[in-house]
């Protein structure tokens, strides 16, 4: 029993996590149309920005929005210097990104070295919580809370606020906003720093749990991927069902056959690809 | 190619092995085998317009295949050759029928979902793949009883398989069938409309693909005789991509230089600098910003408007 | 004898906005069918519904009896289903020759040999150039879709649905953007297509179209709102609301 609760509030912790990341991700994808395979790393970098930054500011919650700042800067200049140039040509975009990722990932080696680098959770949350016999971390439960309240945020910034409404327009249909007036250009540098300073602040927020490591990069990227295939492009709704599913069978299968975690979470790939190429909430075809 | 000048490249291929010292003869055949595997992905990327970020999947499931079955039931290698050759084929023709339910960006974030799962795999599934310490204690195999453990003996062989491999492949995309696919790369929906089925044409060509991307992935393992996760990481099928696409995706001899390129440089960098992953991003960027079309177009379009003046 | 095509109560809408409100039509075998209504009427839809490029929310369709609503595009076209676009679609890039080859190639099973050089199968060539002098092209067979004027690349597109022997020929705005000297010559090419093959048409240019057409049916949003011979919807007053009067 204690083994079945105590997987399943991780598993949220991780939904959590994976919703921070996904989230910006399947934004992007919607509304640009390119796969930002840059994510995994503007995460890592975000926990190794953390790292640094916990070093003078000593408040985990005060670094994450540092990184997460300093993050979508870094995003709004890859999308302005390079990707803007690039307009039109969706998969020119995509390997750059992809590029970009090996730089960024290379860069995080130079400076922050080979070994992973533990993060502390906030001393408040570091005792864990004990109900009867079950012991639990807080951290994760906080973690839990800020991705809901992260996608409450987004979601009425979406529904009710005039650039939720831009959004909107650009991800159904990008003519119509065009003809509309939205200004696109300027949409899609806020979209994309937007989405940066989730995956950079996510990296922050992940630090106590998975710790700031060369390959966080590389084993982020394919659970944000596989989000958005089954969540569907562009729709927060599946990206925060579809973060909880992935996590909720990523962690029980890590626990109960460790060896074939990964080949589980193929399965329902297949499923939802098979039976909806779009996604569970997907309205375009990836 | 004009006739004198293939005849050149051929003595000059055969002849190299006798001036060469071990350390060339070696660099050559790994980039045979990247020549050949670069051509396998190009046949997707170039003549099927379908960019997979996927493709390391078959060098390292044709690699681990064979290495398990030598290993764990002590096949010899004229079984697990082509029980790695099936198994890895069969599997691409799964893969393919997941992945071309969409084409463009979805096929290619699928393709790279698809490959990252058997790369994870292969870290966590120890008792098959021995996990990050790889599978070593391999052996190469020795057709008609010829060892292949010299230099010169393994770079005749993986010069022999990449030729045929190669032409095997130039003849489909110069066949009606390669019309088909260039045709659905195109214009899909014409394509349809004239009676052709795009959908089993691509996937007919993913299972191909996949198959020489096996091929190669024989060579892989009997070259170094050692298989590890990292072959079938991002950065391998990155590396793979980068080829075609520097070389000219959609030539025959564009993906050959493009992998010969991309292989001397990795070799280079990692022997001086230790900074291949950052070089490999750099010359990505700089590859689809500068010149998009890659090296062998750029250099036919260069060639052709100096004879015209 | 069965009807060439046979229609029952089509319906498909997009994201809510029906595009085919419940269509029924029957053309017979041989006949020449114009389809004609205002921008917006459904006509390229109930093409594309035709041929399986879209698949109908509602409702039948019969090819020589045999219902294919459940068949792929290039089924229907060994069926022998074949169109042209209103938006030209060829293969720039390709020779015209090549363009035609490809239609041949749609509907021979040499298309499946994956070894043999496609330089090698002579008689497609030939065939190819047999079609092109039907619409008297042969002489470009070699040049690029690319650099050929856009009145022979509306040539070619009929070139391409010829090629495939249809049975059931779909034209979609043959005429399309054509001078005054290449109208003729295209509506000379339609009236020259052998009476087995069973032509349907859209056109806009009503002057052309009608010398042409046997019987006329009137789409507006989605529906037959006439449907009759020349004089019988040239009379009607309906047609004259949503179409002539304009």
């Amino acid at each position: 029993m204690q083994f079945w609760i105590v997987q399943s509030l991780n598993s949220l912790a991780l939904g959590g996590l994976l919703f921070l990341l996904a989230t910006g991700f399947s934004l992007i994808f919607g509304l640009m149309r390119i796969a930002n395979l840059t994510h995994g790393a503007l995460f890592m970098l975000g926990a190794y920005v953390g790292v640094t930054t916990l070093k003078f500011v000593p408040n985990l919650w005060l670094a994450a929005l540092i990184a997460g700042l300093l993050v979508a800067l870094f995003g709004g200049l890859l999308e302005r210097s390079i990707l803007r140039r690039l307009a039109g040509n969706a998969l020119g975009q995509v390997l750059v990104t992809l590029g970009v990722s090996f730089i960024v990932a290379d860069f995080c080696l130079i400076v922050w070295g080979g070994d992973p680098i533990p993060i502390a959770a906030p001393t408040s949350l570091q005792r864990p919580i004990v109900v009867g016999n079950i012991a639990f971390p807080a951290y994760r439960l906080v973690v839990l809370g800020i991705a809901i309240i992260t996608a409450i945020a987004l979601h009425l910034l979406m529904e009710r606020t005039r650039l939720g409404a831009m959004i909107r327009a650009g991800v159904d249909d990008m003519q119509m906003a065009r003809a509309v007036g939205v200004p696109v250009s300027r949409l899609f540098t806020t979209v994309f720093c937007l989405g940066a300073a989730l995956a950079g602040a996510g990296g922050v927020i992940a630090g106590p749990i998975m710790s700031a490591y060369p390959g966080l990069d590389a084993d982020m990227l394919p659970l944000a991927l596989i989000v958005v295939i089954l969540g569907g492009v562009g729709s927060l709704l599946g990206a925060f069902v579809g973060s909880f599913v992935i996590a909720i069978i990523y962690t029980f299968g890590s626990a109960l056959l460790p060896d074939l975690a990964y080949v589980i979470l193929f399965l329902p790939m297949i499923v939802v690809i098979a039976f909806r190429p779009r996604g569970l909430f997907g309205r375009r075809s990836t | 190619m004009s006739a004198a000048a293939r005849i050149v490249l051929v003595l000059v291929l055969v002849a190299f092995p006798l001036i060469g010292g071990d350390f060339y003869i070696n660099l050559a055949s790994q980039i045979f085998i990247a020549a050949l595997f670069a051509t396998s992905l190009n046949l997707l990327v170039g003549y099927g317009g379908l960019v997979s970020l996927g493709h390391a999947a078959w060098i390292g499931l044709a690699a681990y295949t064979s290495a398990w079955l030598y290993l764990h039931l002590g096949l010899r290698h004229w079984i697990t050759a082509p029980l790695a050759l099936v198994n890895t084929t069969l599997i691409a023709g799964l893969f393919g029928w997941i992945a071309l339910r969409a084409t463009g960006l979805g096929f290619l974030m699928i393709t790279l979902a698809l490959s990252q799962v058997l790369w994870g795999t292969a870290y966590r599934w120890a008792a098959v793949t021995n996990g990050d310490n790889g599978l070593s204690g391999l052996t190469r195999p020795a057709p008609f009883g010829i060892s292949l453990d010299g230099p010169a003996a393994f770079y005749y062989f993986s010069l022999t398989v990449t030729i045929v491999a190669v032409w095997m492949m130039a003849r489909l995309v110069n066949s009606p069938f390669g019309a088909a696919l260039r045709g659905s790369r195109d214009e899909s929906r014409r394509m349809s409309a004239l009676g052709h089925n795009v959908w089993l044409v691509r996937w007919l060509t993913f299972v191909y693909s996949g198959f020489w991307g096996a091929v190669a992935g024989l060579l892989f393992v009997y070259y170094h005789k050692y298989i590890h996760p990292t072959a079938l990481s991002l950065t391998s099928s990155a590396e793979v991509l980068l080829g075609v696409i520097a070389g000219g995706a959609g030539t025959i001899a564009g993906p050959i230089v493009g992998a010969a390129i991309v292989l001397i440089l990795k070799n280079y960098v990692s022997a001086y600098l230790d900074r291949w992953n950052m070089l490999l991003g750099a010359v990505f960027v700089v590859i689809v910003i500068f010149m998009p079309d890659g090296i062998v177009p750029g250099i036919r379009r260069w060639s052709a408007r100096l004879r015209k003046t | 004898m069965t009807p060439a095509l046979q229609i029952t109560g089509l319906r498909k809408a997009f994201g809510g906005l029906p595009a085919m409100n419940g269509v029924s039509l029957e053309v017979l075998q041989g006949e020449r069918r114009l389809i004609i209504g205002p921008n917006g009427a459904g006509k390229t839809t109930l093409f594309n519904l035709i041929t399986g490029d879209l698949a109908p929310d509602a409702g039948a369709i019969r090819l020589f009896g045999e219902e294919v609503s459940h068949l792929k595009c290039h089924q229907r076209a060994h069926r022998g289903v074949a169109r042209t676009y209103q938006i030209i679609t060829l293969f720039p890039k390709d020779t015209l020759e090549h363009n035609i080859v490809l239609a041949l190639l749609g509907m021979s099973s040499v298309r499946w040999n994956a070894f043999r050089p496609l330089a090698v199968e002579t008689s497609l060539c030939e065939e190819a150039r047999r079609v092109l002098g039907l619409v008297g092209l042969e002489r470009s067979a070699t040049r690029m879709i690319g650099e050929v004027a856009y009145g022979e690349k509306r040539r070619v597109e009929i070139a391409m649905a010829l090629a495939q022997k249809p049975k059931l020929l779909l034209l979609d705005e043959p005429l399309a953007g054509l001078s005054l000297e290449e109208r003729v010559a295209v509506k000379a090419l339609i009236a020259a297509i052998p009476r087995d093959v069973t032509v349907v048409m859209i056109e806009h240019d009503m002057d052309t179209a009608l010398d042409l057409a046997e019987r006329i049916t009137v789409l507006h949003y989605g529906s037959v709102i006439v449907e009759g011979t020349r004089s019988e919807v040239v009379t009607d007053p309906k047609t004259h609301e949503v179409y002539l009067g304009a």
